[in-house]
């Protein structure tokens, strides 16, 4: 990057600038003729006495004289307000399109840092780099140099003018200038210190929130919150009184400047006056240059500002580099190069004196690795922790790049080839694998991200120009040239032609990770998108049937209550039996309904809000009843009463009141928090006995009413319709179309299996298995369970079929049977290509074509498995301490 | 049925007798109350002891043994309460308990049982009378058992020389 944020602007905005710099030039005459004109109209116009005048070839009276004067002054008035307009905009486009391309080139150096970098970087302290601290030096840039010739230049016209009505006064105006050229810095500097000190402070504040968050867990299991939020303060405080000293400087500064521009007036008045009292100086002109003299604080002010400005973008700047040119950043050509041929890696591998230190010192080896292969093979990597087996495992991969050394696949130096071939031929899985938010889909395919390809259509010609807008102001910013929204994903790379069969790849890939079962589980569990998957529809409405047919069988039936239109479902509470469908809108959930006018009209139209309110009053009475001697932080509220412990008391205050008294007397408030009661209740679980027939009959009807009303598209409710799908609810409840029956134990197992028959029948399955693939992960594949993110990054790294990969303990979250299932699955998806396997069980290395033990940072021994344990050395003692 | 039914049958048992209404009524509500057909397994001897039943109506088998040789050691039936003591000796279920006919039963969570009693000194000193009354009368049944095996190995001792 250039070395200072100056080299910056002329690099990359020079034409911009100079542009800026036109537009700035050609607005000066028009400002020193509007700040002549008054003079013209004052001594000329209003008190001239030779008329008529001539103008232009026109002989003018002097009313008609000082009207065209004065019109001509309006139209200055526009074209000055014009060009500022026009060039605060430009400024801005400039400003904000050099702080694109730092955002930008700054973050590209992330993707280029050295691994030992992120250990002396937090993602809190990039994070606060890249997004607040260039803000305002992107700020500064669109000012850098318009605003400071834009200023000076609007100074030195008005001081020009001075000087052409009189020197001495044009004197007078500039006399106190050199000493503010003299203090003010003086000040500045001291400002300077302390705004370095603030933004290290803020970066540190960053990063420790960042820490924090990271590790609330621990907070939370060691009582340590009062500590940190402590320590938070004393960090804030100090970033408080930092701010407070610049303040109090930075207004220093100011106050001695305007102190100064007060004092010049003192001149005019003595001076001016004296010149004007002797005939020396028109009137007018002493006016004008009065008028001039109030002009000149502005711009005066601005180039204060921009000093100041100035100052603290450059103290940014300088303070980013430091961290953004660390030492053994790697080159740009290794992340952009796209070679077009890369061979398969196979053949000799040599690893020659690889060092394994840290390039800036912070770990260091006694030994480096000299090792050597045939590819393909499968090699189990061992050695103690801290030996030095993960880094060789990172730098075969080409995650980390040891400065010294060299690892070659026939011929094929991987420490300098682009990651175009090491990223595509090589893969790797870590212990913790990360996975990104987003389906399971998009996690998968993000080992195929390699370069853009087909471009979507873009349907509007409006569109597609907003699209070319876009893109040239892409290049003027220098950023990627490449469209995010182009398919990225490498077809040929994972061995299919496209989407479809990739899905399918894809699939078969989750077997070799054994994670079919659990896609197949947040299939049932997803959502079923129409316009997504138009056939499944039909399949699992079909599927519906069949599992009803099923469930016609006599021992059957009793577990399954299906959802009948006519009928109340005693294992639904009140509110779904009252919906029958799935809530579409907020309003229309269980806790919305009392505050929802419109069912509240249905259920008064069926006389069964009286209904409600007594029962309201009796579910009330009982839950006061069970719970009023249960410690209120039990979980017992939690998980069986209506009424949450905070509550208990309202709801025994609102029983005495209305004791004795209609439900009708009840206040609004009152009535509505009773309402909320027997919208829960499930006949067939709480057995109290509180719902009878005569009210379950009027819920069927107000049922129909419900529906009717809002049950069309867009409306509140999503009804259950037998020849429908209901996209709000799990695919699963789709089939099941109905509730599993309450009281009996084994219920859901068999219903369970038995609609993994109907699945399996009907060949539901990959589809259910498709919809699982969209299942969405969450922030960190916070969904998923250790052993699934864990199948998943091997999965990902299988979906891309490297020649050779590297499995780093990569299995160690799973249980025995998981780890045995995949590794024989691995062993058979890579039987003709290399395996490089970081054993965390050193007797699993048998199975393997090669091992080699690593110890400090160097290869202490190789060979077979038999031969190595029989020798008796590093290897027979590891193996020996893995079974102890 | 209803909470009131099930509560009632609650306060039938020897063990909970003693316990205020109140707290029946809500270890009622908070229990399942479940169906089994003829011959289902309402749980097997070694699964965790994780909740008792109260067997509301219907008989019960507890089955001993294992494999081929399982045998119905004893017959329980309404208001009779199962697994109870897996329950308060945190052991595994010692034998597997299946229906006879229909039977429908209250299960009641192991956590909800022995917060009960936890908080209920009396009650607890109650089940302790009960259990020691248990104890005595297994030891009794074990001591009559060993007589009599003893009795049996000396006829045979005795016919032997014969």
């Amino acid at each position: 990057m250039e070395s200072t944020i100056f080299r910056f602007v002329l690099r990359y905005s020079r034409k911009e600038q100079i542009l800026l710099l036109l537009m700035t030039f050609s607005a000066f005459p028009f400002l020193y003729v509007s700040l002549d004109l008054p003079k013209t109209i004052i001594n000329e116009a209003i008190a001239g006495k030779e008329f008529p005048q001539d103008l232009l070839g026109q002989s003018l009276d002097q009313v008609p004289y000082l009207m065209t004067l004065c019109g001509v002054f309006l139209v200055l008035v526009f074209i000055n307000g014009g060009f500022k307009y026009a060039i605060n905009v430009y400024r801005g486009v400039v400003g904000e399109r050099m702080l694109r391309r730092l955002r930008y080139q700054l973050f590209e150096r992330v993707l280029r840092f050295p691994m030992p970098q992120f250990r002396k970087l937090s993602q809190g302290e990039i994070v606060s780099v890249i997004t607040s601290e260039t803000e305002e030096i992107g700020g500064y840039i669109g000012d850098s140099v318009a605003l400071p010739a834009f200023q000076g230049g609007t100074l030195i016209t008005i001081l020009v003018f001075m000087f052409v009505q009189d020197p001495v006064l044009g004197t007078a105006a500039i006399a106190l200038y050199p000493l503010q050229a003299w203090l003010i810095p003086k000040f500045q500097r001291r400002v300077n210190e302390l705004k370095k000190e603030r933004v290290l402070k803020v970066r540190k504040l960053s990063e420790r929130i960042g820490e924090v968050v990271g590790s609330v867990r621990d907070v939370h299991s060691n009582d340590t919150s009062q500590y940190e939020l402590a320590d938070y303060s004393q960090r804030i405080g100090e970033i408080f009184y930092i701010r407070f000293e610049i303040y109090r400087q930075k207004f220093l500064i100011k106050f001695l400047n305007n102190f100064i521009a007060q004092i010049t007036p003192f001149f005019f008045y003595s001076i001016g006056g004296y010149l004007v009292i002797h005939g020396d100086l028109s009137f007018g002109a002493l006016v004008a240059v009065l008028a001039a003299y109030k002009d000149l604080s502005a711009p005066w002010k601005e180039l204060l500002n921009y000093y100041q400005i100035k100052e603290d973008a450059r103290i940014k700047y300088d303070l980013l580099l430091e961290i953004f040119e660390p030492p053994g950043l790697l080159d740009e050509r290794l992340l952009s190069e796209d070679p077009e041929r890369s061979p398969a890696l196979e053949g000799p591998l040599i690893v020659s004196n690889v060092d394994l230190s840290d390039s800036d010192g912070t770990r260091t080896f006694a030994g480096s690795v000299t090792c050597s292969l045939d590819l393909p093979c499968t090699v189990a990597l061992l050695g103690p922790e801290g030996s030095g087996k993960h880094r060789l495992g990172e730098a075969i991969a080409g995650i980390t790049r040891p400065a010294s050394g060299s690892i070659a696949i026939a011929g094929l130096d991987l420490l300098r080839a682009p990651e175009a071939i090491t990223g595509r031929r090589i893969a790797h899985v870590g212990q913790q694998p990360v996975i990104r938010s987003g389906t399971l889909r998009e996690n998968l395919c993000y080992g195929l991200l390699h370069r853009p390809g087909q471009v979507p259509e873009h349907g509007s010609e409006e569109e597609q120009a907003r699209r070319e807008r876009e893109r040239r102001e892409t290049v003027l910013s220098g950023n990627s040239p490449y469209d995010p929204a182009a398919d990225w994903v490498d077809y040929a790379a994972a061995g299919v032609e496209g989407p479809e069969a990739l899905t399918a790849r894809a699939l078969e890939v989750l077997t070799v990770v054994n994670m079919e079962h659990d896609v197949y589980e947040l299939g049932l569990q997803g959502r079923i998108d129409p316009e997504r998957h138009p056939d499944l529809v039909e399949r699992v409405l079909a599927a519906r049937e069949e599992l009803r047919a099923r469930l016609e069988d006599p021992t059957l039936r009793k577990l399954v209550e299906p959802f009948d239109l006519e009928r109340y479902n005693t294992n639904m509470s009140v509110a779904e039996n009252l919906l029958f469908g799935a809530p579409r809108h907020p309003g229309f959930e269980v806790e919305q309904l009392p505050r929802n006018d419109d069912v509240m009209a249905v259920l008064r139209e069926f006389r069964l809000e009286r209904d409600f309110l007594d029962i309201g009053r009796k579910v009330a009475a009982v839950m006061l009843d069970l719970f009023a001697g249960v410690e209120p932080g039990s979980p017992l509220f939690e998980q069986f009463s209506f009424i949450s412990a905070d509550d208990l008391p309202v709801f025994r205050g609102l029983l005495s009141r209305g004791e004795g008294r209609d439900a009708g007397e009840l206040s609004e408030d009152d009535r509505r928090l009773l309402l909320s009661l027997p919208f829960k209740l499930v006949v067939a679980r709480h057995r109290l006995g509180l719902v009878d027939e005569s009210v379950q009959r009027r819920i069927v009807e107000a049922r129909q009413v419900l529906v009717q009303r809002f049950g069309d598209e867009g409306d509140g409710i999503e009804p259950f319709e037998r020849g429908h799908v209901n996209s709000a609810v799990s695919i699963q409840d789709n089939i099941l179309f109905g509730r599993l029956a309450y009281g009996r134990a084994r219920s859901a197992a068999q219903v369970g299996a038995l609609m993994g028959d109907v699945v399996e029948k009907l060949g539901l399955r990959a589809a259910l298995m498709e919809v699982g693939l969209d299942f969405n992960v969450g922030i960190g594949g916070s969904r998923l369970s250790t052993s699934q993110r864990q199948k998943l990054a091997i999965a990902r790294a299988v979906l891309k079929q490297p020649d050779l990969l590297v499995l780093d303990e990569a299995t160690g979250a799973l249980d025995g049977a998981s780890q045995d299932a995949i590794t024989r699955n691995l062993f058979e998806e890579f039987r003709s290509r290399s395996l490089f396997w970081l054993l965390h069980r050193p007797v699993l290395a048998s199975d393997f074509d090669h091992v080699i033990v690593m110890g400090d940072g160097k290869v202490v021994e190789q060979g077979e498995f038999d031969e190595l344990t029989r020798a008796g050395g590093p290897l027979a003692q590891l193996v020996a301490a893995g079974h102890a | 049925m209803d909470l009131k039914t099930e509560t009632d049958a609650l306060r039938k048992v020897p063990m909970l007798a003693k316990l205020d209404p109140s707290k029946l009524k809500l270890l009622a509500f908070t229990s399942q109350l479940l169906t089994f057909d003829d011959q289902e397994i309402l749980f097997e001897q070694g699964d965790p002891s994780d909740s008792t039943y109260l067997v509301m109506r219907g008989d019960v088998e507890v089955l001993a043994g294992s494999g081929e040789d399982v045998v119905v050691a004893g017959v329980l039936g309404a208001n009779e309460l199962v697994g109870e003591m897996g329950v308060l000796a945190n052991a595994p279920r010692s034998a597997t308990i299946r229906a006879h006919g229909q039977v429908v039963a209250l299960r009641i969570e192991a956590d909800m049982f022995l917060d009960l009693l936890a908080e209920n000194p009396s009650a607890a000193l109650d089940v302790m009378r009960q259990l020691s009354g248990k104890l005595a009368r297994s030891h009794k049944q074990f001591e009559q058992l060993q007589a009599e095996v003893h009795r049996m190995r000396s006829l045979r001792h005795d016919r032997k020389p014969g």
